[in-house]
């Protein structure tokens, strides 16, 4: 029963995770929790199901249809709604990404409707079981899926020329930019990545849960946010590692009777870990400039 | 240098700056400044903390924008040019306090130095900088958070002449190093020179930059107020009362 409880929460962290990269990243790069981040979410999954109910496509297309609305759609919000805002105080992008938030909510509600739509059923129901654990085809697509998105996410940060610059602009964005890195392309990059990874995990989601709303944005936003402060914010194994936690709590605390509270678990726990460390899991020690 | 300018040969410097203004908020920190650098010289700015230094060369690479005046590097102006394409165009820049990207392997960070380069020669370029210095080779995959002072400074160093820059613009290189390593990283700057670069220095110690230097532009709280053949300011007595430390 533990063993099951436990795929299942990976199956659920790893969607958290998938979301948890985005805010850590644009965190790293731009010191901004992008509330949006949600929405681009909620977003992609509604691509999602719009690609699959009315074109009839299959998943992994329409998985690919939502990366690409959302990939421009990050890119553009980052332009239109905080760029313009980086030379000012801390507070005037914070309020910026939060009425982006609203924005795309209420877009959408007025679009498709308030009520929660099924999504239709594109993966059978096969159920795969091993030894004393059982994993749906829908969990296994999840799990496969999003690993192979971390890693290359990893692979892209670690290796390429871009995600160099990535990294180097997150550490110091105006030595950055006297090396000719072009600081402007790299922000987009990075908001582009995040997106991509949210509509994955928009359309993965609604596929595991069945249920796709105009506010969806908001709690598993949020919580996966608090996987990015709980890993250590800024950090891409902790944004993994931090959501793989909060999945697993998460069901267990449903498992054991908790279910009422299921949302207040994810909270909880971050409360608890910040009191214990207040960078997160793998924050890296908050450093002063001399 | 020459060129065609109105049809006639006209000598330019490889940077010319006329009468730069630049402030910060209400604060003037540059107040009409002007002065040049002829292509293979090495040109020293020397003055005290707060008297622009940084600003200048801040200003050259595209940090900060001027508020009135020129920047004209090979005879194109640079008042509008975006740091990245600075780079591009030929300045390059080792940073006051080295700010090496503690977090990236020496290897990568000399990587991020030859970012807008686009030719195949930037593996003969590393092999150039590692035979310069030696100890980047030996820690190539080390984060540069972990090198000594002395280290991120070469470092820095390598790293700005990966994009192969006509100018180089040096801010402080002998901040905070031992007097040992201040005397290596002056000949180093020399052996540069010699090898073709063009070198703007920004000196709290002049006598080191009296000493490496042609020629020397004196700041005073956003102003040039002497200027001249390092030789000549080397006697000047007021020079050697305010910034030598004699008598």
């Amino acid at each position: 029963m533990y063993l099951q409880q436990l795929v299942n929460g990976l199956t659920l962290g790893s969607t958290y995770a998938l979301i948890a990269l985005g805010y850590t990243m644009v965190y790293g790069i731009i010191q901004l929790i992008n509330f949006a981040h949600g929405e681009v979410y909620m977003i992609g999954a509604f691509v999602g199901l719009i690609m699959v109910a009315v074109y009839k496509v299959n998943f992994f297309l329409a998985m690919l249809a939502a990366m690409a609305v959302c990939v421009p759609l990050a890119v553009l919000i980052e332009r239109v709604a905080y760029r313009p805002l980086r030379r000012s105080t801390r507070l005037a992008p914070l309020i910026s990404a939060i009425g982006v938030s609203i924005f795309l909510q209420t877009l959408v509600t007025l679009m498709e409707g308030p009520n929660p739509k099924g999504f239709p059923q594109v993966i059978e129901d096969t159920v795969y079981v091993f030894g004393p654990v059982q994993f749906s085809k829908v969990q296994v697509i999840i799990l496969v899926l999003a690993a192979l998105l971390m890693l290359l996410l990893q692979y892209t940060v670690k290796y390429t020329r871009m995600g160099k610059a990535m990294r180097a602009t997150s550490e110091d964005y105006e030595t950055a930019s006297l090396m000719g890195i072009n600081v402007n392309r790299v922000i987009s990059f990075t908001f582009a990545l995040g997106a991509a990874l949210a509509a994955a995990g928009g359309v993965l989601v609604g596929m595991y849960f069945n249920s796709i709303y105009p506010l969806m944005g908001v709690t598993v936003g949020l919580k996966s946010f608090c996987a990015a402060v709980l890993g250590g914010i800024g950090s891409i194994p902790g944004a993994v590692l931090g959501g793989m936690f909060l999945g697993v709590a998460e069901v267990f605390g449903v498992a054991v009777g908790f279910d009422t509270y299921r949302d207040a678990i994810a909270f909880g726990l971050l409360i608890l870990v910040l009191l214990f460390k207040p960078t997160g899991l793998l924050g890296m020690p908050i450093q002063r400039k001399v | 240098m020459k060129r065609i300018s109105a049809g006639r040969w006209v000598e330019i410097a490889l940077l010319e700056v006329d009468g730069l203004n630049v402030s910060y908020g209400g604060i003037k920190a540059l107040r009409g400044i002007s002065f040049k650098v002829e292509e293979g010289e090495i040109v020293a700015l020397i003055g005290a903390n707060g008297a622009g230094k940084s600003t200048t060369l801040r200003t050259l690479s595209g940090l900060v924008r001027a508020h009135g005046g020129t920047v004209k590097f090979n005879g194109v102006v640079m008042n509008k040019v975006p740091p990245f394409r600075v780079v591009e165009m030929g300045i390059s820049q080792v940073p006051e306090g080295r700010r090496v990207f503690t977090r990236l392997t020496v290897m990568e960070n000399l990587e991020m130095g030859a970012y807008t380069r686009k030719d195949g020669g930037v593996k003969e370029t590393v092999r150039e900088i590692f035979k310069r210095f030696p100890r980047l080779e030996e820690r190539k995959n080390q984060l540069a958070g972990t090198l000594s002072g002395g280290e991120q400074q070469m470092l820095a160093i390598g790293r700005a002449l990966m994009s192969r820059p006509r100018l180089l613009l040096m801010d402080e290189p002998s901040m905070g190093l031992a007097p040992m390593l201040v005397n290596e990283i002056f000949s180093i700057i020399k052996e540069i020179n010699r090898s073709g670069t063009t070198i703007l220095l920004v000196e709290q110690n002049a006598k080191m930059a009296l000493s490496v230097s042609r020629r020397l532009y004196v700041l005073e709280t956003g102003e040039i107020v002497a200027s001249g053949e390092a030789s000549d300011l080397a006697g000047d007595e007021l020079i050697r009362k305010a910034y030598l430390g004699m008598h």
